[in-house]
């Protein structure tokens, strides 16, 4: 007789005389229900008094990978500064959870000691602060939260090494003002060296594929892949297919005048590739 | 009484050096005539003396309260070897204090009466300070006690000179004069660092005044540490002669008191000349900072760099007036200023203002200033990499002092600015692993 288990796998129950045995049949073993890392309920969001975000609903579950596409000024930066936590903009109706824990009443660290990563659309630039202490002391103040001594000298060397080797970043990169005087490409592979150094829960790529020549696209989009496990989730908001074809989603959303006004599979963004979004937003 | 009847009823003509005691007359005869500074003095424009005047000070302390090794401990600088000269308000405490043969040391009252000194006392004594300001003068007609420091011909000074003036007012305001000369003569080096200082509540006005006369090729270093309590209050006059291929440096790190005013001046005598000029303040309250400086350039190819920064919170004023005056003679020099401050509320104010008056033709001089409040997008950049504010703010700011420590020669030293800034940014964060 057939029968589920407390863990959702079915397995053949045969009865002998004295005793009970529960055979598995590994053929049916079912991959357990991912569960949802980000989810996102009729998100109201403004600033200034220009309401932005009006409605938005979006459920990314662990080890997905999730493209938000749309015209300018659709919302998407927001919706991703909205996630982060970021002050200028006022959350007025709605829910924003993370492994089902609410976020909206947490601060920007609180957010990101939880795991949440936001790659800017535009790095800022922090003169006298260099690269490799940045990074040290956000990985540190992540491990202060949660109770952790820091991370030793020799363990986070090996980190940086190891880190930087796979977004092909140089040392003497490494020792410069975070992002002042950086180029466009290099802001955003040092995005994704810091995301990297972080190992996030979800991380929201805005743009990050803008500014950067195929090469770079495919450091950084190996450096993503590399980071994708079933145990965390990723958002790339982008403008062109082009990034698709590295970082390969599994939902591709159309985000215009502050909602998801159409989802669908990654074969959606090629079609928004060819006809844009006129076919969609009205 | 005012406190300048109860100075002129004080003043006593009493020196047995002619040339001391001429000063002294000349002196107070300029202060009497011109009392204290007000705000309708250009130079005093945004810093009013007058809450500090309102005290009623005792002008010579009765009786110097007993001072333990122990209590100064807090305001010297742990971790550098230094000669340490202790004053306890206005009192040279021989048992505190180091001896050494580096170098003499003789306490100003001492060093008038010796007769060996004839020649410094009419030659160098107050000719750098003399008319400068009446606070000066003042100085000079009440001169308390002080230090005649010399450093002689190519003698390298191996450790810091550090001077401490503490005030230890237990029932009374004070007011302390201390005086002070230093001459490093010709291809010597020292570093000294200086610090006013009360042990109590009690209000104190110092008023300072110390001429430096650096000969040929010599190297001069002067740390000032600023950091008194909320009744304190300094106006210092320094002055530096330099003579030919002399290298001076005077930094100027302020973190409290209730006001404090630096009176900063370099006299460029000879060619080749350098004389940098760094300053930190961080305020907060009603503190107010005061930072006036002066470069004379009067001999051709010399250089300056001035480089002041200061972070203002509360109701805290910070002034700084830059004076760069480039004599017609003085060709090829650069000077260079830059005067960055950051405003963290919108009660806290900066009075900025460069002076340069150039006569010579062939010169470089620029000079900046730049007032700014926290970059709110750099703060949620940091934030969302789970840097807290107030680490993420220190983190900052103190990027933003760098430019003003990163220069100061004694390790130990540095790292004691590097957690006095910390603290004052209520952080207590290892900058030492943030180069
Ligand atoms: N700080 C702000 N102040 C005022 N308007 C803003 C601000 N940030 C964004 N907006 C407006 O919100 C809308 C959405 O912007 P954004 O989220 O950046 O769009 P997208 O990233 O999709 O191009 C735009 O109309 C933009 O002008
Ligand atoms: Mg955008």
């Amino acid at each position: 007789m057939e029968k589920v288990d407390n863990y959702g796998l079915s397995y053949q129950e045969t009865k002998t005389d004295k005793e009970k045995s529960k055979t598995y049949h590994i053929d049916k073993f079912q991959k357990p229900k991912a569960r949802t890392m980000l989810k996102i309920e009729n998100l109201h969001a403004k600033v200034e008094d220009n309401d932005i975000l009006k409605g938005l609903n979006i459920e990314v579950k662990a080890g997905e990978v999730h493209a938000i596409m749309g015209p300018n000024g659709a919302g998407k930066s927001t919706f991703a500064s909205v996630v982060a936590g970021n002050e200028n903009y006022e959350v007025t109706e709605g829910s924003i959870t993370l492994e089902g824990e609410d976020l909206t009443e947490l601060d920007p660290d609180e957010r990101a000691h939880k795991g949440v990563f936001l790659s800017f659309q535009y790095p800022v630039e922090i003169p006298g602060v260099s690269v490799t202490n940045f990074i040290k002391t956000a990985i540190n103040a992540k491990r202060k939260a949660q109770g952790l001594e820091d991370m030793p000298a020799a363990e986070m060397l090996k980190k940086i090494k190891e880190k930087s080797a796979l977004l092909e970043i140089k040392r003497d990169f490494l020792s410069r003002s975070l992002n002042e005087g950086f180029s466009g490409g290099e802001k955003k592979r040092n995005e994704i060296f810091q995301m990297a150094m972080l190992e996030p829960k979800l991380a929201i790529l805005d743009e990050t594929d803008s500014g950067l020549d195929i090469d770079a696209l495919r450091i950084v989009a190996n450096g993503v892949n590399k980071l994708k496990s079933d145990d965390n989730a990723v958002v790339v908001i982008t403008h062109y297919q082009r990034l698709l074809d590295y970082i390969v989603p599994d939902y591709v959303h159309v985000l215009a005048d502050g909602k998801i006004v159409k989802s669908g599979g990654k074969e959606l963004a090629l079609e928004l590739e060819e006809k844009g979004y006129d076919w969609i937003v009205k | 009484m005012s406190l300048q009847d109860k100075l002129a009823a004080a003043f006593q003509e009493n020196s047995t050096n002619a040339a001391v005691q001429n000063h002294k007359k000349e002196a107070f005869n300029a202060f009497a005539q011109q009392g204290f500074p007000t705000t309708k003095d250009e130079e005093w424009k945004y810093t009013s003396l007058r809450n500090v005047l309102k005290n009623e000070y005792g002008i010579a302390p009765a009786k110097t309260a007993d001072v333990s090794a122990k209590s100064i401990q807090p305001y010297l600088v742990s971790g550098v070897d230094s000669y340490k000269l202790i004053f306890v308000d206005g009192v040279f405490q021989e048992t505190l204090s180091d001896e050494s043969d580096e170098f003499s040391v003789q306490l100003l009252s001492k060093a008038i009466e010796d007769s060996k000194n004839n020649e410094i006392f009419k030659q160098q004594y107050n000719s750098l300070a003399k008319g400068v300001s009446s606070l000066s003068d003042l100085n000079t007609a009440f001169a308390q006690e002080g230090v005649l420091i010399q450093v002689a011909k190519s003698k390298v000074v191996s450790k810091p000179i550090e001077i401490l003036y503490l005030a230890s007012g237990e029932s009374s305001a004070l007011l302390l004069q201390p005086r002070n000369l230093i001459l490093i003569a010709e291809n010597a080096q020292a570093k000294f660092i200086e610090r006013h200082q009360s042990l109590t509540d009690i209000a104190t006005f110092n008023n300072v005044v110390t001429e430096v006369f650096v000969g040929k090729n010599a190297i001069f270093d002067l740390y000032k540490i600023q950091n008194d309590k909320e009744n304190a209050s300094l106006v210092d006059a320094t002055l530096v002669a330099q003579e030919k291929d002399t290298v001076a440096s005077v930094f100027t790190f302020s973190f409290g008191g209730k006001l404090t005013r630096n009176n900063l001046s370099f006299f460029q005598n000879g060619t080749g000349c350098e004389s940098n000029l760094n300053g930190v303040t961080i305020l907060e309250g009603d503190q107010l900072v005061d930072n006036h400086t002066l470069v004379a350039h009067k001999s051709p190819d010399c250089t300056s760099n001035e480089t002041y920064k200061g972070i203002y919170g509360g109701k805290a004023t910070g002034v700084f007036n830059g004076k760069v005056i480039v004599d017609q003679i003085a060709q090829r020099i650069n000077a260079y200023q830059q005067n960055d401050s950051v405003l963290l509320s919108d009660t806290a104010t900066i009075n900025s203002k460069p002076q340069l008056e150039i006569f010579a033709d062939d010169v470089k001089c620029s000079h900046g200033c730049t007032i700014g409040q926290l970059d709110k997008s750099a703060l949620f950049y940091m934030q969302q990499r789970g840097i807290p504010p107030k680490e993420a703010q220190a983190l900052l700011m103190f990027a933003f002092c760098a430019d003003a420590v990163e220069d100061i020669k004694i390790p130990a030293l540095k790292q004691k600015i590097n957690t006095m800034v910390a603290d004052k940014l209520g952080v207590s964060m290892d900058f030492d692993e943030i180069e």
